[in-house]
């Protein structure tokens, strides 16, 4: 291994020009880079030419879209990239760079970025009926109490359409033709008459008398703001063929930050939280997405019907991951001793039939061992208990047995082929200066198997303890974290860990949390960091790289 | 008599042939040594039950129970697949009937699109192990054979990150995507090119790992032979390096293959449309009932799909071994 690396330290970069570390002269530089530039044959300037066009040309059109929308950062961003990546690539030196840019970059967008943004939505009250912006909170209040303004005016419409987007193309009782769709308010259109009937405009489609049939739904639950200012109302069209004004039963009033119900009078304030709330507590939804600071936390281990369900599920996390790599590991390595018998025949046949759990894709396993642990119709009551109805994955205490039992299974194989190929790198030198010392198989196996076999599988212990912690397929395809705890107010269960509780906070149930969720991955972060710190600190892995 | 087996003597061997496999074995039978008595004595002895029993025959019985216990899902899920009809509790009598009804059931049935989801997990999977291998490949080579500023800093970036799996953020990469589905649908939510992406931000972690151990046993004389003939490192990477560390390519290309077959968080928050799920996800959903689901149907679609894994497993099984030690967790 050392000489390895020596070699390759001498060798180094080919910039260096092989000097064995000093720096090089200028003079050796420049060889250096005609002889690289020399040993360029034409196709792969111009295949590199051809990529970093394709690169640039991706680049812009992203610019010119995210420009359109206003994000002017993220453009900013994407631009400096691509500048760095046109540097990288048409440089002489930058060689290392060259190798690792193209993994570096997902790995900084689709890894560190994402583990950044969780932080952030962790402070948050993101997830659902605080989805957005203020003003879209605003406008989907208003759309959502619209009412139908007595006596108002009848306004002859066609239904239009653009790029998959609904619009109203409607005939003002001065005879001009406005157009306008959900996001976008009327506006003066050219458009052809028929009669005095607004039915064609410049830039869209006009739906057939069929497709308005078809899309009856979409086209009665679209409202075209009448103008900029929200509380002007919307027209809707109820037929598809006359349109009418709406108001909305909200006021808006901007300088102040309220809303006002029409008919009722009660004032909804801005209070900070989110929500337009009125003086009794009663929020209106949606609200909007703002900072809270560390709300969330507080609130997953102060909030009673929260900190039960944190702790229980935290402490089995634990509970499970430890188990599971002890189990997996002991059984594993009593099989690789019971196998490691050169006198026993047929092992390369136990040996395969053994490993084969480990060969099936994991999930399709649990879903299999769910089905058989089913209690009324599994194979396991039905034919091996003969008829028993034993809740294997109802029952709080069975489910985590039946989970750690399933876990074993899958898990075993892995722990069998470490351990063999780790009793196999053993010396028998040593074994057999032991046995001449009068050692016996116990104290042998006690005194110098396992400590030498530690030494090569420990780090792959701590591996496989990080892997459990957030083994997400087992619990989730096996009991989906059940069975459920009905006093919380999340959906969570008694065999869920912390990572299956973050997935069913964010994505499952009612109401999706988005920072309560995040706030539950900060935690994991945490407690990996700080066991991977220790592990780390007593393996000294780190010091080995070179 | 005579050609019986001894017992107690490496597997098969006859007494004839005991005594040329004495001499030339000596430093395995070391192992066996350990157990019991002086091993040149015993093939000397008469059959004992008793003694066979004590050394190997009792580890026969560890197997076979060991067997049953590994094998028995395994039988069970090809009998019910086997069934032709349908439910849970019609699939516990092994083997009672056998047809291919089912079979032809999950291939051909509207409502359950598995083919296409076979067809997306083998296209997304595989995508993404190719470019892992390319990218990690990429890196593995500058670590390895280039010294630059930052390179330590690198190494220990990797080992750390790799501890933080990404469906830990699977809140922030569903809100990522769907942003940029927003601007540009093509590569967002519920597109196949924006989960390989996410899969990708991956690429770098224990992968380059293996490769980079693996990189660095191939001796750098060989770099230097071909940059003195006139090759330049690319040419050097693309056509001798990458041929030489093949082995190492093909078990990471696997495990990665494999990784994403079973991946099911991110790919259940990113991919909405039925058509457009994966295995995973749809096998999943089809079965969340198991009282009333298709259930043969479903047992045989985990046979086609486990079929080409464990046949890919079993046919690399030694490099995987190898691969496994260095560092990788199912």
């Amino acid at each position: 291994m050392s000489t390895t690396t020596e070699a390759a330290a001498t060798a180094g970069d080919p910039t260096t020009g092989g000097t064995g570390g000093k720096p090089p002269t200028r003079r050796q530089r420049q060889a250096a880079g005609i002889a690289d530039a020399a040993s360029v044959g034409i196709k792969v300037l111009l295949v590199k030419i051809l990529g970093l066009g394709i690169i640039d040309a991706l680049a812009i059109f992203g610019i010119i879209i995210l420009l359109g929308a206003s994000q002017w950062l993220v453009a900013a961003i994407v631009a400096a990239v691509a500048i760095l990546v046109n540097w990288i690539y048409f440089s002489r030196r930058k060689l290392p760079a060259k190798y690792l840019t193209p993994g570096v970059i997902f790995l900084v967008v689709f890894q560190v970025f994402v583990l950044v943004y969780t932080g952030y939505i962790a402070f948050t009250n993101y997830g659902t009926g605080h989805n957005g912006s203020k003003e879209q909170a605003v406008s989907s209040l208003m759309a959502s109490s619209l009412e139908r303004v007595e006596d108002s005016a009848t306004y002859p419409v066609t239904v239009v359409d653009r790029g998959g987007e609904l619009g109203l193309l409607l005939t003002d009782p001065d005879g001009d033709a406005l157009v306008g769709t959900a996001t976008s308010p009327l506006e003066p259109v050219d458009a052809e008459f028929d009669g005095s009937k607004a039915v064609e405009a410049d830039g869209w489609t006009t739906l057939s008398f069929a497709e308005v049939l078809a899309r009856t739904d979409e086209i009665t639950a679209l409202a075209v703001p009448f103008s900029d200012d929200p509380n002007d109302g919307a027209v809707r069209t109820p037929d598809g063929s006359s349109a009418y004004l709406y108001v909305s039963a909200l006021e808006y009033d901007e300088a102040a930050g309220t809303m006002t119900d029409l008919e009722t009078g009660t004032v909804y304030s801005d209070i900070g939280t989110g929500a337009f709330t009125s003086e009794d507590g009663e929020e209106l939804l949606p609200g909007w997405q703002i900072v809270i600071g560390f709300d969330n936390f507080v609130r997953a281990v102060t909030d009673e019907r929260l900190a039960g369900p944190l702790l229980y599920v935290t402490l089995w996390t634990f509970a499970f991951a430890l188990i599971s790599v002890a189990s997996t590991f002991f059984l594993g390595l009593f099989l690789a001793i019971v196998f490691n018998d050169m006198r026993m025949r047929g092992r390369k046949f136990y040996r395969v039939l053994i490993i084969l759990p480990y060969a099936i894709p994991s999930f399709l396993s649990a879903l299999v061992w769910a089905g058989m642990m089913n209690e009324s119709f599994g194979f396991i009551n039905q034919v091996l208990l003969g008829g028993a109805s034993v809740p294997w994955l109802t029952d709080p205490w069975l489910a985590k047995v039946s989970v750690l039992t399933v876990n074993l299974w899958l898990g075993f194989p892995y722990m069998f082929l470490v351990c063999m190929g780790a009793l196999q790198s053993i010396p028998d030198d040593i074994l057999e200066a032991a046995k001449v010392d009068g050692a016996r198989p116990w104290a042998v196996f006690r005194l110098i198997k396992l400590p030498l076999l530690l030494v090569s599988v420990a780090p792959l212990l701590i591996a496989s303890f990080a892997f459990n912690f957030n083994n997400f397929n087992t619990i989730y395809m096996l009991t989906d974290g059940g069975p459920r705890d009905s006093n919380a107010p999340i959906p969570v269960g008694f065999t869920d860990i912390l990572i299956t509780m973050v997935y069913k906070v964010a994505f499952t149930g009612q109401t999706r949390d988005y920072g309560l969720a995040s706030a539950y991955s900060i935690l994991i972060f945490i407690i990996v960091a700080v066991i991977s710190i220790i592990a780390f600190r007593r393996t000294k892995s780190l010091e080995e790289l070179n | 008599m005579a050609r019986k087996p001894v017992p107690g003597t490496q597997a098969g061997l006859v007494v004839g042939e005991l005594e040329e496999f004495d001499e030339a074995d000596a430093s395995t039978r070391a192992h066996s040594a350990l157990a019991d008595g002086p091993v040149r004595d015993m093939p000397r002895r008469p059959f004992n039950l008793r003694r066979w029993f004590t050394e190997t025959g009792w580890r026969h019985v560890v197997g076979i129970v060991m067997i049953a216990f590994s094998l028995f899902p395994i039988v069970f899920v090809i009998s019910s697949s086997l069934n032709p009809n349908g439910t849970l509790t019609g699939s516990n009598a092994l083997f009672s009937k056998i047809g291919f009804d089912s079979y032809v059931r999950i291939l051909t049935d509207p409502q359950v699109p598995f083919t296409t989801w076979l067809g997306n997990t083998l296209m997304i999977s595989g995508i993404t192990a190719l470019l892992t291998v390319f990218l990690g490949a990429l890196a593995a080579y500058s670590f390895s054979r280039m010294r630059f500023t930052g390179r330590r800093f690198g190494l220990i970036g990797i080992v750390v990150v790799q501890m933080f799996p990404q469906l830990l953020a699977v809140v922030a990469i569903f809100l990522l995507m769907s942003a940029i589905g927003d601007l540009f649908p093509a590569i967002g939510l519920n597109t196949h090119i924006g989960l390989i992406m996410v899969y990708l931000g991956g690429a770098l972690g224990v992968n380059t790992f293996l490769m980079y151990g693996f990189f660095n046993t191939i001796p750098v004389s060989i770099d230097e032979a071909a940059k003195i003939d006139g090759a330049g490192h690319a040419r050097i990477f693309f056509t001798i390096v990458l041929r030489l560390v093949a082995p190492i390519l093909a078990v990471v290309a696997l495990l990665s293959f494999i990784a994403s077959v079973n991946e099911f968080v991110v790919a259940s928050v990113l991919l909405i449309d039925t058509d457009k799920q994966t295995l995973a996800v749809g096998l999943t959903k089809l079965v969340s009932n198991p009282r009333y689901a298709d259930w043969s149907a479903f047992s045989a679609g985990a046979v086609i799909a486990a079929l080409p894994v464990v046949a890919l497993f079993l046919f690399l099984q030694k490099y995987i071994v190898g691969g496994l030690t260095a560092g990788a967790v199912k």
